[in-house]
């Protein structure tokens, strides 16, 4: 028996068991792990089981700021997932520039996402040097007001229109014992609050300049101190808020402690797990009620390099299943989250949904935050607004001195 | 001492070969430390020092770029509350840790009944992880499940206490949790050195008449320098680190009134995926410690030869 027999017969020993078993495991780091967001990921995985593999969950607890960490170091640190969440953006920009990430272009191409992802921003944000890297999975936009209509009714004062209404409002529910704006301590919640701020009344032309041509001067102008003092008005509305992350704030606005909640419309799956209906139990103000935009970010799917034959294939099979139409309801019906592509049927979806998935069809989008500016700057500006939300004492003013040196270098 | 062994071992032959190969078993036997230490010790902080003057920023790569990273640092205000909290917990929690670890070992001395179990109940916070016991102290600070709210049961309506949720106080409220975790050890570690005292030194104090007191002030402390060395670094590395306590209470809130250097690495490092700036603060968290300590080494280590 020569040497190369038996070697073909090793190699056919090895490769037996992978083609015997078909299922491959494939491992899918996130972090959905609220109520709405595990319903949502069961329906993903469902559907990824039903194309002869097998989803493993490795669900991270805590915000995205803690999971991100633990996935990029598990990238570069040569342990990679099979795949893993990351929001639309510049958070995996630099392991796709240094190769740790798989090109997704021949199964683009194959689906055509050109053609039936939209908004078009949406892809550009996967693509670098006319490669695809990932798939978009939902969109979700952060312009929401939350409102309770009990804790309105309670407090004597009909259920607001728009913002400068929940502001006027905001005495009255403190007279009734009621939180009128609720905001929980994780730093991205105040940071995210000050952007909804700026484009919802500021508008989206100021929104861009400032993010991204990264205008130094309108970031330190006269337009930009309206939206300060309206952040000191929000500041003086959260004072008292006693809760650290996102659900449990959105959880005082569900129990009718809090008057209302600015937060993105995942906060809609909350509602939902809760048993409540929109329009009857909670409202919602898309654009804060003032200017309907809404910022295209959301999560996308990335697939890290892997060497492995059969793993690539699921890797395939994965990205297929997740801009497949029938997913793309499924899972975002049960996320609240409004599907990437608009040839689908979503009259399932409730009021608020419906309204998002408008505005969006009408062209009222923006790019968000995260696709504009570098984790860098983000954190930076999170540190700012986090302790200008938190400390009574820092005046507009020197909050927005420290912004303006923030955009002029931010990258 | 090493030169009393031979004695001890006649067999040994009393040409000595090369100093080299003298002890030969145990310098093997240490090679490995030796490149733990070399390598991972002090060439990661090597490298981690290096790279601070570079622009990396999700990984590592070498384009230097001078100070910039450190006037950077200087320039962030969560930098500076950073370092202002630590010096206020840093110091607190040497003082307190010590006094109060002290006082109830010589509590303890006293040849009281029960000593295993309140030596037990002491020590059990130790047991307990930073993590469990930043929740534990989270919830007990909370304003609407633990202090404030039970002295409200009783009645006292106007009871106001939750640091945590007060930029002013935070630190204080860290402090707390910091303290009940971590005054067993130093408690133990007391009586450990109080047990070591020769019973004659109390017996010949008591003859001559001295107060209790006194002779732990002036005879009993003077003895147990090694002990309390040896707390001081125990309690000193475990300030510096000081980053899962923060974590689990606060998460560096409210704003960032609680935040740490400890945390500014890890955030800027993983979140801000600037590993450039996250070294340049870990650069200077080093650069604090080699500030206390080679002093400090120098005074201890360098004048025994002297005495």
């Amino acid at each position: 028996m020569n040497i190369r027999a038996v070697a073909a017969i090793l190699a056919a020993t090895v490769a037996m068991p992978y083609a015997a078993a078909q299922a491959t495991d494939l491992e899918v780091t996130h972090w959905w792990t609220s109520g709405g967001e595990a319903a949502a990921v069961k329906e993903l995985a469902k559907a990824f089981n039903a194309t002869g593999n097998k989803w493993v969950d490795g669900a991270i607890a805590g915000s995205g700021s803690t999971a991100r960490p633990i996935m990029i170091s598990r990238i570069t640190g040569g342990d990679p997932m099979g795949a893993t969440q990351f929001n639309h953006g510049r958070q995996a920009e630099e392991l796709v520039q240094s190769g740790l990430m798989r090109d997704l272009t021949a199964v683009a191409e194959k689906g055509k996402w050109k053609d039936v992802i939209k908004p078009a921003s949406l892809l550009a944000s996967c693509t670098y040097e006319g490669k695809i890297y990932c798939a978009p999975i939902n969109i979700h936009s952060w312009q929401w007001l939350w409102l309770s209509n009990a804790a309105f009714q309670k407090a004597g004062v009909p259920v607001p229109k728009d913002w400068n209404e929940f502001v006027a409002a905001g005495p009255k529910l403190r007279e009734a014992g009621i939180q009128p704006l609720a905001l929980g301590g994780q730093a991205f919640q105040a940071n995210n609050l000050f952007d909804v701020l700026l484009i919802s009344i500021g508008g989206k032309e100021l929104f861009e300049k400032v993010y991204k041509d990264k205008d130094e001067e309108a970031a330190a102008g006269p337009e930009m101190a309206k939206i300060f003092a309206a952040a000191v008005q929000a500041r003086e509305l959260a004072k008292g808020n006693n809760v650290q992350d996102w659900n449990q704030a959105t959880n005082l606005v569900i129990t009718g402690k809090a008057g209302g909640q600015i937060m993105g419309d995942w906060a809609q799956g909350e509602f939902q797990q809760a048993g409540q209906t929109a329009g009857k139990d909670y409202s919602c103000l898309p654009g804060l009620g003032l200017n309907e935009v809404l910022t295209t970010g959301g999560d996308a799917i990335y697939f890290p390099l892997i060497k492995d034959e059969a793993k690539s294939k699921a890797q395939e099979a994965l990205a297929e299943t997740i801009v497949d139409p029938k997913v793309q309801v499924a899972f975002n019906l049960k996320k609240g989250s409004v599907p990437i592509r608009s040839d689908i049927d979503m009259s399932a979806a409730n009021d608020c949904m419906k309204k998002g998935i408008e505005i969006i069809a009408k062209g009222g989008t923006a790019t968000s935050v995260d696709q504009m500016l570098s984790a860098d700057s983000m954190k930076q500006k999170e540190d700012l607004m986090s302790e200008f939300f938190a400390k009574a004492s820092i005046t507009p003013e020197q909050a927005q001195e420290r912004f303006a040196e923030i955009i002029a270098s931010a990258d | 001492m090493a030169k009393s062994i031979p004695s001890a071992r006649p067999n040994i032959p009393s040409a000595r070969p090369n100093q080299l190969f003298r002890n030969l078993n145990s310098k093997i036997a240490s090679i490995p430390m030796i490149f733990v230490a070399l390598v991972i010790f002090l060439g990661g902080s090597v490298w981690t020092v290096v790279y601070s003057f570079t622009n990396s920023r999700l990984l590592p790569r070498l384009s230097f770029v001078g100070l910039d990273q450190y006037e950077r640092l200087w320039a962030s205000s969560r930098w500076i509350i950073s370092i202002q909290n630590l010096a206020i917990y840093g110091v607190l929690s040497l003082i307190f840790s010590m006094v109060i670890g002290f006082v109830l070992a010589a509590l303890m001395d006293q040849k009281i009944r029960f000593e295993n179990v309140f030596r037990t109940i002491f020590l059990y916070p130790f047991a307990l992880s930073f993590i469990v016991t930043g929740l534990v102290w989270q919830w007990l600070l909370n304003p609407e499940y633990g202090v404030q709210h039970i002295v409200r049961g009783f009645g006292w309506e106007g009871f106001v206490f939750n640091p945590l949720y007060d930029a002013d106080l935070v630190i204080y409220g860290i402090l707390i949790a910091g303290l009940w975790q971590g005054t067993g050890l130093v408690m133990c570690l007391m009586l450990a050195g109080l047990r070591g005292i020769d019973e004659d030194i109390w017996k010949a104090a008591r003859v001559d008449g001295i107060p209790m007191w006194r002779t732990y002030l002036f005879i009993v402390i003077p003895m147990m320098r090694p002990v309390f060395i040896t707390t001081l670094v125990i309690i000193g590395s475990g300030i510096v680190k000081l980053y899962d306590l923060v974590v689990a209470q606060t998460s560096g809130g409210p704003g960032n009134a609680s935040e740490v250097p400890a945390k500014y690495v890890y955030d800027y490092m993983f979140q801000a995926q600037n590993l450039g700036q996250g070294f340049a603060a870990s650069t200077m968290m080093l650069l604090t410690v080699a500030i206390i300590i080679v002093p400090w080494a120098y005074l201890e280590f360098g004048g025994r030869k002297r005495v």
